[in-house]
């Protein structure tokens, strides 16, 4: 018999070039900042200092927005969308020609596994920039009347998890629709949309257009409150959503929040148990668990529980934590430390309140902000751990005993994102999506996205949807 | 063609390599089976080059083909079927000085005009391309039957479509019968203009060198009176465009057509091909699939 | 051959398969009451392994199991002895330069050609697998195949690789299907038997997962993935599947089933690619010739070009590597 070991596959970052720092992306051009300060971006698998970069104060967000009005006012609004399409076609190639970079980068930044970045977050960007690309010029097919119009000027902000393609999402509509945009990445996430930039200016894409103004809260408040911006899209915690939803509250914007969730994903007997055991896998241990949309409840119909549970945890065995950048790599490195202490502190207090936790023997790295794949089971809808997003490797196990039982505890959450079915019979996904409060519902598969497909949930979940037809809404008016 | 006849084999002019111009049927350029070829002149009636002369099973050939290519492309997901048409506009934009070049010499109009003709062909391309993965989305939907019934609607291709190219507009006309086609998920056999068969030929070259899989489209040069009644009556063909046909051969194609039950699209009488398509020619070659499945425990 | 199939069956065995096969409705209740295979999933599971890096030590020592995991086979109409003979001698020395190259597992034929291989491989470790029950149809009655097993158990087969009767499976008869197996099984006496299921013919992964149990329950040794003949023949989903199934069988009677895939696995990159789904699958209690074979012609040369490939770091050319 033959120990079989992977050897160390890294991907090279040879094809990376980070600059010692960067300034703003306004009006076209990389700028030094009016009132930012400089910080720094780690790499959170080795904790190394990537680079600089700039927290674009007031003047900075006021320089952008303006650029972004100038734009829209003089050359964006008058484009045909044929030409407009023109442009984010080429903005879908250059990211195609360019995808390795891209992925190794965000890799760098974010801690995701290459195999994630490479074969997910770059691809479905590009393709988002392509399908919307398309609409540009089709927007009176849309549904929104016979002439539908771009709101103005969009701020947006986005979180850590997805830098890339939660960029796309919301700047590949918003410029569709003829809106122009100021983007404010995530803290601890900045150097994709730093390299989007440059991919913008490749594509000859018209100065103001899209602005980036790096930064953290502040940053991102002063962009939201801007009064020069006519559309607010946000994707992030629920606490800060509806602090952008009272901020926005008797003025003209229109926002757009993607959320917090605590999905239940919820297995039937009749399950095909080894696709259920890599959807329950893929639902949370996807991208560190760092996914507003991850099926961090487990809901396992009673008599297969057992089974169910012994398959997880000897599939967990396998799951390879480590290096992001190595290919083989399935669970990356926490984003960061302050995260890396909230699903410590999350993850005591469900021991303390009496669940059962198990992780795999699993060796981490020294360096770098790590947390084992781990699932707790004995958990009730009253623990913490099954009410409170983690939004971490952390995975709580619930049971119940009838499809109205199943319904009753997956709705029974403030949130209503997504949420994930299993089992062979038909009729019983289609009741089950009949019943579930949530914006995404998946039947034997789960945390698939498509640029054609809409996204984004009921309740506590946010506002709007992202993607498909039904997306341009946000950008759009009648 | 002027500067193709040298005058003297001492100077250092350059005799010009000319292009054999051949049917397109699976990918590859066969001449016609028949052997035979036609003169193609210019509008102002100076020889332009001998086209291949499509025969009966030339037309049989290619219809061969398109049914053949129909599973792989009518089964591509919608995205990859965008990428591969918008794949083509990149091509097409490439070759653009030789679409001027063709399109002038065959349509009579200086390179300014021509230049023109050419870039609404390749816009027009480009917005095709974009309805591969939205066309389900505007044309399809879920319909609210009274009972415990998920029931929705989609568009799927009808199959083979014969299309009768427009007769004037060599590029501009014969890229807006055959990309929306394509794009649902169909299979073409084109017969080209009759009179101005080249830029057809060119655009089947452009195909060839993108990814468009072989069989996909197929494009046939020759006599439209000839050719045409051989594909009306096809029963291995599923639809047909006449948008070229002779209006005094409308009926009889239409005639022929009805064996099999061809969808049929007639031709407008006056079809403003510079004009936005809108959505008609898309429906024309998309059946409609409804399906029904009870919602319960 | 490091260790052999348990040959004894475990009172689990006997358990789990008297109460399944008591009767035709209580095997058809039990083969349909397994989990079903969600084909996007199964796929998708496939194809992310697929996808796996394997490098350096890892990729070398892979490269010279699957060498000592093949069953080098000639399974044509054309065969003679010569051909066999020639087989035979490059199953022993697959690289004729380099000792440290390991021999192949097994040389598979057709039945009348086993007395060449067996004076061949005399003294050489290396099995004499032969292909029996009117392979590759299995169109044939009970009695010729059960002779045709016997004969090539007769003349020296070290194994069996049997096909399953199709047409009795996907008609639903199950027991016949079981039935067979059983009495192959008994006719094999000590040989070893493989169970070839014919996935390409099964059309769906809930058929090959079904099938795998049912093999099993009727005594295999072996589960075998395809004939040759048939494409398309061991996809990495359908591995992935029987792997599964050998899995979930050892867990629930204690007994260890080897596992075959054949037919369309031509190059290392392949070879490699269905080692990962082992390892990830079921575990390296498989990574033994004793539990996993590849049946293969072409793929051997193949792994000889990447073992030279990786010895000399340059790219090997075919002229170097022999066409026997």
């Amino acid at each position: 018999m033959v120990k079989f070991e992977y050897a160390p596959a890294p991907e090279s970052t040879a094809v990376v070039d980070i600059a010692p720092s960067y300034g703003l992306f306004v009006d076209g051009a990389f700028v030094d900042p009016a009132d930012g300060e400089p910080f720094k971006t780690v790499n959170p698998a080795t904790e190394e200092v990537l680079c600089e970069v700039v927290a674009g104060g007031p003047a900075d967000v006021d320089r952008a927005v303006q650029a972004a009005r100038r734009a829209q006012d003089g050359v964006w609004s008058r484009l045909p969308g044929r030409e407009r399409g023109k442009y984010l076609f080429r903005i879908a190639r250059i990211m195609q020609e360019r995808a390795r970079e891209l992925a190794v980068l965000e890799t760098l930044d974010n801690g995701k596994p290459i195999r994630e970045s490479r074969d997910v977050d770059v691809p479905l960007a590009a393709a988002h920039f392509f399908y919307h690309a398309g609409w540009a010029d089709k927007l009176s097919y849309a549904g929104f009347g016979p002439d539908p119009k771009p709101y103005g000027v969009a701020g947006q902000v986005i979180p850590w998890n997805f830098p890339l393609l939660m960029l796309a999402w919301k700047v590949a509509p918003a410029l569709a629709c003829g809106n122009t945009v100021v983007l404010k990445p995530a803290e601890t996430t900045p150097l994709t949309a730093l390299l989007f930039a440059e991919i913008c200016q490749q594509a000859d894409l018209p100065p103001g257009v899209v602005n980036i103004v790096t930064g953290a809260g502040e940053t991102g408040r002063a962009l939201v409150e801007h009064d020069g911006v006519d559309k607010v899209a946000f994707t992030g915690s629920t606490e800060v959503g509806k602090a952008i939803a009272r901020s926005v509250a008797g003025t003209r914007k229109r926002a757009t929040l993607e959320l917090g969730g605590k999905a239940a994903n919820v297995v039937f007997e009749d399950a095909p148990i080894d696709q259920a055991v890599e959807g329950i896998v893929n639902g949370i241990f996807f991208n560190q668990g760092h996914v507003c949309c991850a099926g961090s409840r487990l809901l396992l119909q009673e008599s297969v529980a057992d089974e169910v549970l012994d398959s997880l945890k000897r599939r967990l065995g396998m799951l390879r934590v480590g290096d992001p950048l190595d290919k083989n790599t399935d669970v990356g490195a926490i984003n960061s430390a302050a995260q890396l202490a909230r699903i410590r502190e999350l993850s005591d207090i469900g021991e303390a309140e009496g669940a059962q936790r198990w992780s795999p023997a699993c060796e981490l790295p020294d360096r770098g902000y790590w947390f084992p794949p781990t699932l707790f089971t004995g958990v009730s809808q009253a623990h913490r751990i099954a009410r409170e997003e983690v939004f971490g490797p952390v995975l709580s196990v619930l049971t119940f005993r009838t499809p109205a039982e199943a319904v009753e505890k997956a709705n029974n959450t403030p949130y209503g994102l997504s949420a994930g079915v299993w089992t062979e019979k038909g009729s019983r996904i289609l009741w089950m999506a009949d019943k579930l409060k949530a914006g995404v519902v998946w039947a034997n598969t789960f945390n698939r996205f498509d640029p054609t497909s809409p996204f984004g949930g009921y309740k506590e979940s946010g506002w709007g949807r992202e993607g498909g037809r039904h997306g341009l809404e946000a950008y759009l008016h009648g | 063609m002027a500067e193709q006849n040298a005058t003297s084999p001492n100077t250092a002019a350059r005799i010009a390599v000319r292009k054999t111009y051949k049917l397109y049927i699976g990918g590859a350029f066969p001449r016609s089976e028949s052997g035979r070829s036609y003169e193609v002149t210019a509008a102002d009636g100076s020889f332009l080059a001998n086209a291949a002369l499509a025969s009966r099973k030339d037309a049989r050939d290619a219809v061969v083909a398109a049914r053949g290519a129909f599973a792989k492309w009518s089964a591509a997901t919608a995205y990859n079927r965008g990428q591969v048409l918008y794949r083509v506009a990149e091509v097409l934009e490439g070759r653009r000085a030789q679409f001027v070049d063709e399109v002038g010499a065959a349509e009579g109009l200086d390179a300014r005009a021509a230049g023109l003709v050419v870039d609404a062909a390749i816009d027009r391309w480009v917005w095709y391309a974009g309805w591969s993965d939205k066309i389900a989305q505007v044309l399809g939907g879920t319909n609210p039957v009274a009972g415990p019934y998920f029931d929705f609607s989609i568009p799927e291709p009808s199959g083979v479509v014969a299309v009768v190219a427009p007769q004037h507009s060599s590029l501009l006309g014969l890229v807006s019968v055959v990309a929306p086609a394509v794009v649902g998920g169909c299979t073409v056999v084109v017969l080209a203009s009759e009179e101005r068969p080249l830029p057809a030929v060119t655009l089947s070259e452009v195909l060839a060198t993108s990814d468009v899989p072989g069989g996909v489209v197929n494009v046939l040069t020759g006599r439209t009176a000839e050719v045409a009644p051989w594909l009306a009556a096809h029963m291995d063909v599923n639809a047909l465009d006449l948008a070229g046909a002779a209006p005094a051969d409308v009926q009889a194609l239409e005639v022929a057509a009805a064996d099999n039950l061809k969808r049929v699209r007639r031709p407008d009488p006056v079809e403003d091909w510079a004009a936005e398509p809108g959505l008609d020619r898309l429906r024309a070659f998309l059946e409609t699939k409804t399906v029904w499945h009870p919602v319960g425990i | 051959m490091t260790s052999e199939p348990a040959g004894a069956r475990s009172p689990a065995l006997e358990t789990v398969t008297s109460s399944v096969t008591a009767s035709e409705s209580a095997l058809r209740r039990f083969l349909h009451g397994l989990p079903g295979v969600d084909q996007v999933g199964a796929e998708a599971r496939a194809a992310t392994l697929a996808s796996r890096s394997v490098k350096a030590d890892a990729k070398r020592q892979l490269i010279d199991l699957a060498i000592s995991c093949i069953d080098l086979t000639t399974l044509e109409g054309a065969d003679t002895p010569g051909k066999v003979r020639g087989l035979c001698a490059k199953g022993r020395r697959p690289e004729p330069d380099d000792s440290s190259c390991p021999q192949v597992a097994a040389i598979c034929i057709y039945g009348d050609l086993v007395p060449v291989a067996v004076e061949e491989l005399r003294g050489t470790g290396i099995n004499v697998a032969a292909v029996a029950t009117a392979f590759p149809s299995g169109r044939a009655s009970l009695a010729v195949k059960l002779q045709d097993t016997r004969d090539a158990v007769a003349a020296g087969a070290d194994e069996i690789d049997m096909v399953i009767d199709r047409g009795a499976f996907l008609s639903g008869r199950y027991g016949q299907v079981l039935d067979e197996v059983r009495q192959v099984k008994a006719a094999c006496g000590p040989a070893h038997l493989k169970v070839i299921l014919e996935t390409g013919e099964l059309a769906t992964y809930d058929n090959v997962r079904r099938a795998s149990w049912l093999a099993m329950l009727g005594g295999a040794d072996f589960i075998k993935t395809s004939t040759g003949k048939i494409s398309p023949a061991a996809t990495l989903p359908v591995a992935l599947v029987m792997l599964e199934a050998v899995r979930d069988f050892r867990a629930a009677t204690g007994s260890q089933v080897g596992f075959k895939p054949a037919g369309g696995i031509r190059t290392a990159k392949d070879a490699l690619k269905h080692f990962v789904l082992v390892h990830e699958t079921c575990g390296d209690d498989w990574l033994d010739p004793a539990y996993y074979r590849l049946g293969a012609s072409s793929l051997l040369n193949d792994l000889l070009l990447q073992r030279q490939r990786m010895a000399t770091g340059r790219y090997a050319g075919r002229d170097y590597v022999t066409v026997d």
